[in-house]
């Protein structure tokens, strides 16, 4: 069973909805219990940085999914649930993040070339690092996501599986160890972002 | 690269597809779930439920069938018509929606723009104008383009996007419907106006005017369409193929 933390923040049911297409069963829920309990961990997130950290914070969920993926469950964040991944967030002032994976969240203006449209809203190529190994191993280099976002994760090193060209290479998918993230939305990614979903819920707890 | 968006609009009545749609394999023509599923697998970048229902009971059967499509078909789904207030707009979010479309709603309450925005963010407030040149001006015009509401269209686009709409949805009534291309003046005008996508809207009727739209204006970030689409005039398919052979960047 694969836990979608709800923690107040963005619609969970296309997430849900993408569990259920795939045949994976999938609670939303915002019980330690319960998280503590499943397989794998979904980490959503929609909106701005900061209110999402504190809600995590405030709901004592943000130590539950640490402790969790401490012990080596199956994370996975998406869109600004990837972002809270990171040590911080620059985005409107300076935010501490989860610290899972190395990196920080910085505005994508000022980053890629002026004229570019922000947030970047739409459907972009993945381009493969040195690892896609696990979480993209049911789709292709250059296979299309769907994204929506002001901000990008820099500095996470070898975490990077995956970016995207904005006019400068953005990171689009990492991982380290049994943490998972992507800044795109594979729940409205067609198939490829469903064969996305597949894959994580095959790492093994 | 970014690819441009190609996004077939379909007009809901009563929770069916106004104007039975013909292709080979579908069994039910106006099932709105089949026909995204559909198009879905055809290479549409997302999909507009526009809701023509004028009643409560056709109103249910809208936000059921939109929970259905939503269940099934995993691209954005934006949902206009009926959008009135923040009410209506947390209507159709919990049953999956991504974005939501304002049009009237927005001109009888030029507050819902912002007041959506704050809550559900930017990206899911979508600014939809039926634009009309009236004396040599782009005019804003209501309730489904018969009313002029005496509001120039740049400033009323300007004033929206400051509020936080995160898109604008450019419907020329100009060229709606005479399928001899998109109106490229007007949208150069909006493209030049605000830094938010904009979508093209009305007049296309043949691949070339997809081409020509996005070879002449790179600022336009999507060509929108329904009736050329759904009476098989023109194929996603192969529109998708021509752009990528013309250079235009297109999710295939």
């Amino acid at each position: 069973m694969l836990a979608i933390i709800d923690y107040g923040v963005g619609n969970l049911f296309s997430l849900r909805s993408s569990f259920a297409a795939i045949g994976e069963s999938a609670v939303v829920t915002g019980d330690p219990g319960i998280i503590r309990l499943a397989d794998r961990i979904l980490l959503p997130g929609v909106g701005a940085f900061a209110d999402a950290a504190e809600k995590l914070r405030a709901s004592g969920l943000a130590d539950v999914v640490v402790s969790e993926a401490g012990k080596g469950k199956p994370l996975l964040g998406v869109c600004l649930g990837m972002q809270l991944l990171f040590d911080r967030s620059f985005e409107y002032g300076e935010h501490k993040g989860l610290g899972l994976i190395k990196g920080e969240v910085k505005p994508l203006r000022g980053y890629v070339p002026e004229g570019l449209k922000i947030p970047q809203m739409g459907w972009n190529s993945l381009v493969f690092g040195n690892q896609p190994g696990t979480l993209l191993k049911y789709v292709k280099n250059g296979d299309f996501v769907y994204f929506v976002h002001s901000y990008y994760a820099a500095g996470c090193g070898d975490s990077v599986i995956a970016v995207t060209d904005y006019g400068a290479p953005v990171t689009a998918a990492v991982q380290r160890g049994n943490v998972f993230g992507c800044q795109f939305h594979p729940e409205k990614s067609g198939e490829v972002g469903l064969n996305i979903l597949r894959a994580f819920c095959e790492v093994a707890p | 690269m970014l690819t441009k968006r190609i996004i077939p609009c379909l007009d809901v009545r009563d929770g069916r597809v106004v104007k039975g749609i013909n292709f080979e394999g579908l069994k039910d023509v106006s099932s709105p779930v089949e026909l995204a599923r559909y198009y879905s697998s055809c290479g549409a970048d997302e999909l507009v439920f526009y809701d023509i229902t004028a009643s409560a009971e056709g109103r249910r059967l809208f936000t059921d069938i939109l929970t259905e499509t939503a269940r099934q078909v995993f691209i954005p789904l934006t949902v206009g018509g009926g959008i009135n207030s923040t009410d209506d707009f947390d209507r159709v979010l919990k049953c999956g929606a991504d974005k939501v479309s304002v049009n009237s709603g927005a001109i009888r309450d030029p507050g819902l723009v912002g007041r959506a925005a704050k809550l559900y963010g930017d990206q899911c407030v979508v600014l939809s104008v039926d634009i009309k040149r009236v004396d040599g001006q782009f005019r804003v015009f209501a309730k489904g383009g018969r009313e002029d509401t005496g509001m120039e269209a740049i400033s009323w686009i300007k004033r929206c996007v400051s509020d936080g709409a995160g898109e604008v949805v450019v419907n020329s009534i100009d060229t709606d419907g005479v399928k001899k291309g998109f109106d490229l003046e007007m949208l150069d005008a909006v493209c030049n106006a605000v830094e938010v996508p904009v979508i093209a809207s009305g007049g296309a009727g043949c691949i070339d005017d997809f081409i020509t739209l996005f070879n002449a204006l790179p600022k336009v970030d999507a060509g929108l369409a329904a009736s050329i689409f759904h009476f098989g005039e023109v194929s996603i398919a192969d529109l998708k193929k021509a752009m990528a052979a013309a250079g235009i960047p297109a999710r295939i």
